[in-house]
């Protein structure tokens, strides 16, 4: 009897419905990621086991650095035509009397987070890359002399009343600073807090119980 | 197939010329579809991880209510928790008072056998109580709905009279990642009521000589500041 030759050429593996789906695959991630905007400062935010997510919008952020310095980011509500946070400027424009012009006021809805007094404010708007803006970045006041910071929450409340306050703060940071900050919130009515953090998990059961004495 | 069929014209008749034979073109997939698994790992990969987490604090309303108005709590469901800072954490129970003797600073770290231990001790009734309906619902004894199962353990959390009440009070050198750590492990460990709240004279007097080695043993005298 003949032997039964095995064929000679390779096994080949159709890739084209794997790559359909993938594309697919792809085409579903690329649509649906959005991406972080740029933040004001390195902020390496405490771990918890919380498991509760951030608000997408209505959101109004206080990032609080290393060494104590202050930045504020608020959205523009629900979608973009809102523009609240022009509405914001304008009233702290009209606040510390000074003028923007049109063109600003639209880049400034457009950027996000910051932290500089309102007088470097014009210069952050027009910076032109992301560098020259980072050094500008040099803490908002938030004292009792210049509370700037204390202005941005009022107006922000004001213009979008159901603005909640995150704070995210360095896991290094001073707590007085952050208290402060409470402080601040709360004399603006502000009694809840979302505190950023990163999530770690932590399995405690039953076995965890020390031994009743 | 990822080929293209070429197909035979027939050729002519009585054509003399010898034709190659042809192979379908084919396209190798294989780079395209690797270059395709590492862009959807990296799509999935950042838009799980893009959303922050947050941990909620409600703190008490700031408007200079009257005393009266402030709950009062007994001293002795009282844990008093001071963050020292450098990852130091220091408990008494009870409150110092001038006619009584002053409590024992105890000290203690975040750790899994500091802190908590201590806390899932004096929390046991409610701890327990707690995890064990937790684990029934995973292990599918009781089926119940997300809201319905919040409002038990907010129920239990209410109705629980023995646990401590904890008052959190950062001293000057604390950071931010203790007063984060020390709420965290009120939530691990169920702890029905705590509240962050300002330190006082004496207890910071009191941290520092249990730093230096020598507790208060009495009531310290307090010099008023005179405005």
């Amino acid at each position: 009897m003949p032997k039964i030759k095995p064929p000679v050429s390779t096994p080949r593996i159709d890739m084209t419905p794997m790559v359909d789906l993938f594309s697919l695959l792809l085409v579903f991630f690329v649509l649906t990621a959005s991406f972080r905007p740029q933040e004001a400062a390195m902020i390496d935010s405490p771990n918890s086991i919380s498991e509760k997510q951030a608000p997408d919008f209505n959101l109004m952020t206080i990032f609080i650095d290393k060494e104590g310095k202050v930045f504020f980011n608020v959205d523009n509500g629900i979608d973009s035509t809102t523009k609240y946070r022009e509405q914001i400027l304008k009233k702290m424009a009209e606040r510390y009397e000074m003028t923007f012009t049109p063109e600003e006021y639209d880049l400034f809805g457009r950027l996000s987070g910051f932290g500089m007094p309102l007088k470097d404010l014009k210069k952050w708007i027009h910076a032109e890359n992301a560098e020259k803006r980072e050094l500008l970045q040099v803490g908002m006041p938030y004292d009792s002399v210049d509370n700037q910071l204390g202005y941005w929450v009022l107006y922000s409340r004001i213009v979008n009343p159901r603005a909640e306050v995150a704070i995210k703060g360095d896991a290094d940071a001073n707590y007085m600073v952050v208290k402060e900050i409470m402080d601040l919130l709360q004399d603006n009515k502000v009694n809840k807090f979302n505190l950023i953090t990163n999530m770690v998990s932590e399995k405690v059961g039953l076995e965890d119980l020390p031994p009743e004495k | 197939m990822a080929q293209i069929q070429t197909q035979d014209q027939g050729g002519k008749k009585g054509s003399k010329k010898k034709r190659a034979k042809k192979h379908p073109t084919e396209i190798d997939m294989t780079p395209m579809v690797d270059l395709m698994c590492l862009l959807i790992t990296f799509f999935m990969l950042t838009t799980a991880f893009a959303k922050p987490k947050v941990m909620v604090i409600t703190m008490p309303e700031k408007d200079n209510q009257e005393e009266k108005s402030q709950p009062k709590i007994s001293a002795e469901r009282t844990l008093n928790i001071l963050l020292a800072g450098n990852d130091e954490v220091f408990y008494y129970k009870g409150q110092p008072s001038p006619d009584k003797p002053m409590p024992r600073l105890i000290i203690s770290d975040f750790s899994k056998d500091g802190i908590r231990k201590m806390l899932l001790n004096r929390n046991r009734d409610l701890f327990t109580k707690i995890t064990e309906y937790r684990d029934k619902r995973l292990t599918g004894e009781i089926i119940v709905a997300d809201s319905t199962f919040d409002n038990t353990i907010k129920q239990m959390k209410l109705d629980d009279k023995l646990g401590p009440i904890v008052l959190i009070k950062a001293d000057t050198a604390a950071k931010y990642r203790d007063i984060v750590n020390i709420i965290d492990e009120m939530a691990i460990c169920n702890i029905a009521s705590y509240a962050v709240v300002d330190i006082g004279q004496v207890e910071v007097m009191m941290i520092h000589a249990a730093k230096a080695g020598t507790p208060l043993t009495e009531y310290p005298k307090i010099k008023v500041q005179v405005k």
